[in-house]
């Protein structure tokens, strides 16, 4: 184990020795640079996205601003500062404040840590395409999301009214359950890649394959727990605007409106260009080895920003397509489907792994010990008794569609009280009859009589 | 690899010095961690005390980043600052804005108790300062890159193998704590005594258990007003008591009691009086109409 180690750790060195090397025009360059990556694209997302939703539900979208409508969000960039500021009366000031901040810092910083090409020369300066290089990295990303729910939590609590307070705990509970499924999914590319940093991330994935394919749970779980983690439909219930009017943004309005609308599209940002650099090879373009052309200079840049956008036109996707979750649901997928498979996953490629750095262990003693493990479990499965449905008594019969209706062998009673009560009084008063008119009397109690004497009367 | 420990640690002891970055980081964060620290426990509010908390945790996991323990310093920020405080936010959220403390004593002795244990823990903290002041030789600056160092790895190794029964002594623990809270947290819906579903608390409604089978009417939403603070009106026009709200400031019970009874001498005349109640209804004059109208004026 310690070899392959020592190996994976000695490109990042590399990488960290060119990054070190940077003078401090460089480093202000490329932080400038990357801090200006999640503005950006915030504005075109945002116009992207009305007109890509726009498009999947048969109406035109924003196109009055600019040639299609392009210049749309420039317009509501400009526009939202000079609005005006409300701030309730209930609200607890100092946090209301803070909170749009809090949610913006992480969410321009988490891209510093992500590889977004390899070895270039800038103004006759080697270096690479990234802004820090850490040993975990990895980490560095998600303490980044971690610390940005803050800022929606406390701008839903510091309002000061009901519904962004709603808005706010549902964002707690929800980055609480389905970080923990983000996290699982990325351990088990950092067990496969040996790395916690990213850009051994990727070179591991340029020498053994990407990750999206040979770690399909990982990436599934991955991408489902980015779009919770995000708060993007169908999983945006701090926001639900059927529910909770806005959400944890109700009582916000003017910049700092605008500055949890950049938090969100930055954060969609981040979460993206993980995803690519985590499962997609980071800048790699397939099919070619690394030392190919099409792999070297400035090309991985634009390999990762159209990988990037695939993923970023996914969650567009999503909006356009999924209602929203119910809440419970939405809680139950997390916590019982996704953090369980991810689990159990994570123990199958812990044990994977350990066999194959064992010594004497092949790939194909692996695979017979793993197809009769997954025959005793399915053996196993079989044995479980299938869960009974209690009868209810009590419950009408009912039989086809839910109506009840009566049962098929339904017998209809010769007589009943009713039948038999005016069956006695005619026949007291038949008898009265009798008595009154004795010449009238015929054999008492034959029914075959009784019309008759009906019709006598 | 315990073996070798002490022997590198007293190598570097001769030649360890901090960096000037090194020094003015931590002449930055220490302060800002012990302020932090001090406005946590001196904060009113306890949400800004938990604030106050994330600040030092923030600045402690800097401090160790520093430190060259890159992924101890992360782990403290998600872990801590993003999952512990976040679940302490959560409760406090829950409990409600006005959750200060109160000055109450609830358990018996715990100011006291609380006191000595404060001390004793103050007297072993600066015990231990004193002797790192004295006689503990710097650890030597690792390289994080390096599996050994204060990456993962070195960490993993630590955990795993050197101290592997205090860490399962320790997992133990919090397992028995987590399963506990769940035993005194869980209802079995299923049991007599458990949940009721939606169907039996139907049945219990219809059978009296409760004050009424329906839902209490909504608030009134009319042409002129869209406020939940707007009463419902019976068919008669007077005001539906039962969507009133007590918790709503801007619909005082008085006032609409004097609504009410305008909206009952304006009906007199009218057949709709059979609607109201027959105890009140009758002869209440001008005097309620009166009253309406200064409690509008006040409200002006």
């Amino acid at each position: 184990m310690s070899p392959l180690l020592a190996q994976a750790a000695t490109e990042p060195i590399n990488r960290a020795e060119l990054l070190a090397d940077d003078p401090l025009w460089l480093i202000l360059l490329k932080a400038v640079v990357v801090l200006l990556i999640g503005p950006i694209f915030t504005v075109v997302l945002i116009v992207g996205e009305r007109k890509i939703v726009g498009r999947m539900q048969n109406r035109p979208g924003p196109n009055r601003v600019g040639p299609f409508g392009m210049l749309q969000s420039l317009a509501d960039a400009v526009k939202l500062p000079f609005k005006e500021q409300v701030i309730p009366d209930t609200a607890d000031r100092k946090i209301y404040f803070l909170a749009p901040v809090i949610a913006v810092v992480p969410a321009l910083i988490g891209l510093a840590a992500i590889p977004f090409g390899g070895e270039v020369t800038i103004f006759g300066e080697r270096t690479v395409l990234q802004l820090i290089e850490l040993p975990v990295s990895v980490l560095l990303v998600l303490a980044g999301a971690s610390i940005g729910v803050y800022g929606i939590v406390l701008g839903g609590w510091a309002s000061g009214s009901p519904y962004p307070l709603l808005g706010g705990l549902r964002s707690a509970a929800q980055v609480i359950s389905y970080e923990i499924a983000m996290g699982l999914s990325i351990i088990g590319v950092v067990l496969y890649s040996q790395s916690m940093a990213t850009s051994g991330i990727v070179a591991a994935q340029a020498d053994g394959g990407w990750y999206f394919y040979l770690l399909l749970p990982s990436f599934v779980i991955y991408l489902v727990s980015m779009v919770g983690e995000t708060n993007r439909a169908p999983f945006d219930l701090p926001e639900a605007e059927s529910e909770l009017v806005g959400g944890f943004h109700t009582e916000y309005s003017s910049m700092k409106f605008a500055m949890f609308f950049l938090a969100e599209y930055s954060n969609m940002v981040i979460v993206s260009a993980f995803a690519t650099t985590l499962f997609l090879g980071g800048g790699m373009f397939p099919f070619f080895g690394a030392d190919a052309a099409i792999n070297q200079g400035w090309w991985p840049a634009l390999w990762f920003l159209a990988k990037m956008c695939v993923i970023l036109f996914g969650f567009i996707w999503l909006r356009g397509t999924l209602p929203r979750f119910r809440y419970d649901q939405f809680m139950k997928l997390g916590w019982k489907v996704l953090v369980p498979a991810a689990l159990v996953w994570l123990l199958l490629i812990a044990t994977v792994r350990a066999l194959r750095n064992a010594e004497g262990v092949s790939t194909g003693q692996i695979l017979i010990i793993g197809g009769v493990a997954i025959v005793v479990v399915v053996l196993l499965m079989l044995l479980i008794p299938e869960k009974e449905i209690p009868e209810d008594e009590g419950v009408v019969t009912t039989s086809g569609g839910g109506h009840p209706v009566p049962p098929l062998d339904l017998k209809v009673p010769e007589t009943t009280p009713r039948r038999k009560a005016v069956e006695a009084r005619r026949r007291s008063e038949e008898k009265q009859q009798a008595e009154l008119s004795p010449q009238a009397a015929g054999a008492p109690g034959e029914s075959s009589k009784e019309g008759e004497s009906h019709g006598d009367l | 690899m315990r073996t070798e420990a002490p022997l590198v640690l007293a190598q570097a002891g001769a030649d360890a010095t901090v960096s000037t970055g090194e020094a003015v980081a931590f002449w930055v964060l220490g302060p800002i961690a012990v302020a932090g620290a001090l406005c946590m426990i001196f904060a009113r509010n306890a949400v800004h005390s938990a604030l106050w908390l994330v600040m030092t945790m923030l600045s402690l996991g800097m401090l160790y980043m520093l430190q060259q323990a890159p992924f101890l310093g992360f782990t403290q920020i998600i872990v801590y600052t993003g999952a512990i405080m976040m679940l302490f936010l959560f409760v406090l959220m829950m409990v409600g804005r006005e959750s200060s403390d109160s000055v109450l004593e609830v358990l018996r002795g715990q100011r006291l108790m609380a006191a000595v244990l404060g001390i004793g823990i103050a007297g072993v903290l600066a015990g231990a300062l004193t002797r790192a002041l004295t006689d503990v030789p710097p650890a030597p600056a690792m390289n994080p890159w390096t599996p050994e160092g204060g990456g993962a790895g070195g960490l993993a190794r630590v955990i795993f193998q050197d101290y592997l029964f205090p860490f399962e002594l320790t997992s133990a623990l919090l397992i028995t704590a987590a399963v506990g809270a769940m035993v005194l947290a869980f209802t079995d819906r299923h049991s007599k005594q458990g949940k009721r579903s939606q169907r039996d608390l139907v049945e219990a409604r219809f059978r009296g258990e409760y004050e009424r089978p329906s839902p209490k009417p909504g608030p009134g939403v009319y042409a002129t007003s869209n406020s939940v603070a707007t009463p419902a009106l019976l068919p008669d026009g007077s005001i539906a008591p039962e969507s009133l709200s007590s918790l709503i400031e801007s619909t005082p019970t008085a006032q609409l009691q004097a609504h009410r009874k305008q909206l009952e001498s304006r009906a007199a005349g009218s057949d709709t009086h059979a609607l109201l109640d027959p105890e009140d209804g009758t002869g209440d004059g001008d005097a309620p109409a009166g009253a309406a109208a200064t409690a509008t004026e006040d409200k002006a």
